[in-house]
């Protein structure tokens, strides 16, 4: 499979980015990590904004970058697509006039993306003659994300696009932004400091800190493990799992999903049997017993193997890998007093009680 | 009353309409250089394009007489390749306000360009527009105010020039006998009658001129900026 190869640095007088990695060129990889630890540098690089970048860029065999300055690709000649956080429409134009000044751009680019394609799939019908300058926030990034894809690029790199929008706005724009990378079939690289949107849009991800490359691989596996720090910003330690519908309880409006060898049962789900889910558990909402509990509201009482027990001497918290069987794992964060208490150790087998599940857009298919 | 002779208010009128021209195609890539070098030669460009803006016409006219004479490196080259010289002509009074009027175009240029910052330049990369492309269809409209800016105050100080224009071009009828010039002489010659015309017709032909700007700034407001 074609990949982006990128081995990077570039310093500033107080923060210097060094990161080597390649990433497959399919799907969406999030690039996650705290305010300031050189994500959005990083994505700009990517795209040629950085001039001052030294290192080597390879796009699916294609030099991009090697060396500095004039040994770059310029930007405009790259074919990736970039999302600002800001949106950055052009105020002289109206919303049509910034979609067809992509449009225009890229005709000689053999794909198949259309105009009316982007106008419908990101509902843009109605915008299509307003000034850019009386739309709304997540009307404003819509109308962005279509620009971009207009590029008819290679690669799309998105900038935090969800981060100057409220709540509801977010809400509003998520659904557009899970189905276009599928329904359009661009390579995606994702920046995001919340762990939620990478969680539910990502396939896989690269954790940054201070300019360095902390972790990265696929969400589920990246989320599972215990050394990443759990202080990140809007970083909740948990898994992200993926489960199947097989079956559903109609009297007591629940679903069951299957663990292989477990069930977890969840409130009705709006799905056939058979669909994969993609749930997410967070750390402090799993409990341990070493002993079944009896006459307890929870349902769901999964038989785990302790794992890992992480319980630095000077922290409240423990963290704790659970191993529930076929591969999957699960993360608890509970007091450091209780792992002594119940003597817990690695090996010992335990019930990991699961108080909250989480699930990533309905209908979400995973792979 | 008597009606004084319009030669010198075509040929001022001529000769501003054609330095504003040259103007806007020299001084903007002058101006966008500035706006975006980070070289440190970036202040000696600077205070050089600003010098017009300080000196007297009259140490200007100077220096233009003394490098425009036939007898210097330049203006005697410059009658090598044309034949004509550039003092006391029509052709030395374009080059002479040329520089005398560069600052007044490229420092509102200067100005809208940081303005803008690197943001639009860097968006439109991204959607594939070559830079030469992305200025013109991008910079050039969100600087329109900018450019409105620099052609008025470059036409009108053009047409007000008159210290480097007596020294470089003279007085000569048709050739070198801008307004200001045909003005000064009229008073001179105690003929205020004339100059009355000629001086009132250059306050209401300005006013009338920053009027329209106005007007149109305040009718069409161009939406400039994130828009945020």
């Amino acid at each position: 499979m074609s990949t982006l190869k990128f081995d990077l640095k570039i310093s500033y007088p107080d923060f210097t980015l060094e990161v080597a990695h390649a990433i497959p060129l399919e799907g969406i990889t999030a690039l996650f990590g705290p305010s300031g630890c050189g994500k959005s540098t990083l994505l700009r690089i990517l795209a040629g904004l950085e001039c001052k970048a030294e290192g080597r860029i390879e796009f699916s065999g294609e030099i991009w970058q090697s060396g500095t300055g004039h040994q770059q690709l310029a930007a405009h000649k790259r074919g990736a697509g970039y999302v600002f956080q800001d949106a950055r429409l052009f105020p002289h134009l109206d919303v049509e006039g910034n979609l067809s000044y992509a449009e225009r751009r890229s005709r000689h680019v053999a794909s198949g993306i259309g105009l009316d394609q982007v106008i419908s799939a990101l509902d843009l019908a109605p915008l299509l003659g307003r000034r850019v300058t009386s739309l709304s926030g997540g009307e404003r990034q819509r109308v962005a994300i279509g620009r971009t894809l207009l590029t008819r690029p290679r690669l799309l790199l998105m900038d935090e696009p969800l981060a100057a929008l409220d709540f509801k706005r977010k809400a509003e724009i998520l659904p557009y932004l899970e189905r276009l990378p599928r329904a359009f079939d661009i390579p995606t690289i994702y920046v995001s400091h919340d762990i939620d949107e990478v969680a539910r849009l990502a396939d896989r991800m690269m954790v940054l800190r201070n300019g360095r490359l902390l972790a990265a691989g696929p969400v589920d596996v990246v989320l599972e493990r215990l050394d990443l720090p759990g202080n990140g910003e809007r970083f909740e330690p948990g898994v992200a799992l993926t489960a199947r519908i097989v079956g559903h309880d109609p009297r007591y409006r629940l679903s069951q999903l299957d663990l292989d060898d477990q069930i977890l049962s969840v409130p009705e789900l709006d799905a056939p049997i058979g669909t994969s889910l993609r749930l997410r558990i967070k750390a402090r909402d799993i409990s341990i017993a070493t002993e079944r509990p009896q006459g307890i509201s929870i349902r769901n009482i999964l038989t785990a193997r302790i794992a890992e027990i992480a319980a630095p001497a000077d922290a409240a918290q423990a963290d704790l890998l659970l191993d529930i069987g076929s591969g999957r794992h699960l993360r608890a964060r509970i007091t450091r007093a209780s792992v002594v208490e119940l003597g817990l150790v690695p090996g010992a087998d335990i019930f990991a009680l699961v108080k909250s599940v989480t699930f990533d857009a309905p209908g979400f298919g995973a792979p | 009353m008597t009606i004084p002779d319009l030669g010198p208010l075509w040929l001022t009128l001529h000769l501003a309409t054609l330095t504003t021209f040259i103007l806007l195609i020299v001084g903007t890539p002058i101006a966008w250089w500035l706006s975006v070098t980070r070289w440190r030669i970036k202040a000696v460009v600077e205070a050089v394009t600003a010098l017009p803006l300080v000196l007297p016409p009259t140490v200007l006219g100077f220096y233009m007489l003394v490098f425009f004479s036939p007898n210097s490196t330049i203006g005697g080259l410059w009658v090598d390749m044309t034949g004509t010289q550039l003092t006391f002509s029509f052709v030395g009074l374009v080059v002479a306000s040329v520089i005398y009027s560069l600052p007044f175009t490229v420092q509102p240029l200067q100005a809208t360009f940081e303005t803008l910052g690197r943001a639009p330049m860097e968006a439109a990369a991204t959607l594939r527009a070559a830079p030469f492309d992305a200025f013109l269809t991008v910079i050039v409209p969100l600087a329109a105010r900018g450019f409105l800016t620099a052609v008025v105050l470059t036409f009108a100080h053009t047409i007000g020039e008159f210290g480097v224009v007596l020294m470089v071009g003279g007085n000569i009828p048709g050739e070198t006998k801008v307004i200001s010039i045909a003005i000064y002489e009229h008073v001179e010659t105690i003929r205020y009658a004339e100059a009355h015309v000629l001086a009132a017709g250059l306050l209401a032909f300005s006013f009338m001129v920053l009027l329209f700007v106005y007007v149109m700034n305040r009718r069409f407001p161009l939406h400039v900026g994130s828009g945020a």
